[in-house]
């Protein structure tokens, strides 16, 4: 059939803080710009969250945090990521997240960060521009 | 090429997933993988489960792996949700219940969108199948939202379908009643715990019950389970019952009535030759131009849309011939 790839990414919320508003609100806003957007629910480990970014063949991982998770686990996804021989899963974070980490965090392999001050037509331009399904191989 | 049916057959997670990708992608290339990977079919159990969104199908799943894995058996899962109509996303949310097999190397999860793509959904789906299958799951669970033709045709393609209610459905029941009732071959009412669960059963009971007929020389006749998936109840129950339809499954073959397997090849080859048509002829309609040009002829009104489907489709039918 001569259709494109379709972007997929994943939505998921490391960490112990208890709601997901944001999460579904960028969840939805991917779905509004045409990708296919699997949502894993709260409380993921970076193992859990890298496995099922495998299984679901996804182009981006968007991580969201706010209440300090994103330290550890931002970076600790991308480790594992490479660990498992993976290096075309894009990682971007967003949430609460202090805006002298973003540095440290981007030097550890996250390739953006979107604060509450993005707007989800930004974040959503940005992936248009980003992330790119990958072409056809093995 | 050999190494990607390989690497499938050996489990290999990320090509596995990234040739799903490819089928959903619509990237012709798999179709040779799908061709070498076919001679390794045919030994998973597949079971698909629908019914409206939020019985509990996803939380359903999520405890028969658990049980299913306690039993030694490795399971694939496809988790089927809608594509939006107006914006062509989605959003895949059924892993949130099974988030918790996602180390389990036994346990191989996929959410898949509808896409509308002419139909495709089900070839696709049954693709995806087909290659968990030769990946050495013994059991593939498709969920799907039993709403759309699409989705009763995904279910076709399971051999044994579980059909999931909840009480107090009583429209669902109805719906239940104008096409799905042909191919559940188990009934579960979930959420028991909640009021009417006998209302419902009995409901449902009256539904089976009026054409007894069907069901004689010994033919499957569908039981009525109740379960509440979310305390874990119900569901061995369930397990047992799909054992035993598969048993039935192997019997009734066996007995020479190969109508079943018969009728599978030739609902899965149709759906092949048409999708395949729409691919060949229709696309390079379009891709050439000459579909536009005779759009255009059309609206101008310089030839009736008949006489042009004529000279689009007949030159090309004769070559084929
Ligand atoms: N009361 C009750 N709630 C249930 C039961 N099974 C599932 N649920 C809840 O029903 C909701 C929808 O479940 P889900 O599995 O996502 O439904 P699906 O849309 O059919 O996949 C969730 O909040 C579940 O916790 C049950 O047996 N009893
Ligand atoms: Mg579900």
């Amino acid at each position: 059939m001569t259709q494109k790839r379709k972007i997929r990414v994943m939505v998921a919320k490391p960490g112990l803080d208890g709601h997901d508003r944001g999460a579904r609100i960028i969840a939805r806003a991917y779905r509004d710009a045409g990708y296919e957007v699997v949502y894993t629910g709260l409380h993921q480990g970076p193992m859990e969250i890298v496995q099922a970014a495998i299984q679901e063949d996804v182009d981006m991982i968007g991580l969201s945090s706010l209440a300090g998770a994103h330290k550890y686990n931002f970076p600790k996804v991308v480790e594992l990521l490479k660990e498992q021989g993976v290096d075309d899963i894009i990682v971007c974070g967003g949430g609460i997240i202090p805006e002298e980490d973003i540095p440290e965090l981007k030097k550890q392999g996250i390739r953006e960060i979107f604060t509450p001050g993005t707007s989800l037509d930004e974040i959503v331009a940005w992936v248009e521009e980003n992330v790119h399904p990958r072409n056809r191989e093995g | 090429m050999t190494t990607i049916v390989d690497k499938v057959i050996a489990g290999e997670v990320r090509t596995v997933a990234r040739l799903i990708r490819d089928i959903d992608d619509g990237i012709p290339e798999v179709r040779e993988t799908l061709k070498a990977l076919y001679p390794h079919t045919g030994k998973a159990h597949v079971v698909g489960i629908t019914g409206a969104p939020g019985v509990g199908k996803s939380t359903l799943v999520d405890q028969m792996i658990n049980r299913l894995r306690k039993k030694g058996k490795t399971v694939g899962v496809l988790a089927v949700d809608p594509t939006s109509p107006f914006t062509g996303g989605a959003i895949l949310g059924d892993r949130i219940r099974m988030q918790r097999h996602s180390l389990d190397d036994g346990v191989f999860i996929r959410s898949l969108a509808t896409r509308g793509h002419f139909g495709g959904l089900t070839q696709s789906t049954r693709s995806a199948i087909d290659v968990l299958d030769a990946m050495g799951k013994d059991y593939v669970i498709v969920e799907t939202v039993g709403v759309g033709q699409d989705e009763v045709d995904v279910v076709k393609s399971a051999e044994t379908t579980v059909i999931l209610v909840i009480p107090g459905m009583g429209d669902d029941i109805q719906a239940i009643k104008a096409g799905i009732l042909e191919i559940g071959d188990i009934f579960v009412i979930n959420k028991a715990d909640r009021e009417g669960a006998e209302k419902t059963h009995s409901d449902l009971t009256l539904m089976i019950n009026m054409d007894l007929k069907k069901y004689e020389g010994g033919k499957w006749k569908p039981p009525i389970l109740k379960s509440e998936a979310v305390f874990d109840k119900g569901v061995e129950e369930l397990l047992e019952e799909i054992e035993k339809h598969r048993r039935y499954m192997a019997e009734f073959e066996k007995g020479g009535l190969t109508t079943l397997r018969s009728e599978k090849a030739r609902a899965e080859l149709a759906e092949l030759v048409k999708n395949r048509l729409l691919e060949e002829v229709f696309n390079r309609l379009i891709d050439s131009g000459d579909f536009d040009k005779a759009v255009e002829s059309v609206a101008a009104g310089e030839v009736d849309p008949y006489t042009a489907c004529d000279d689009l489709l007949l030159s090309r039918i004769d070559a084929i011939k």
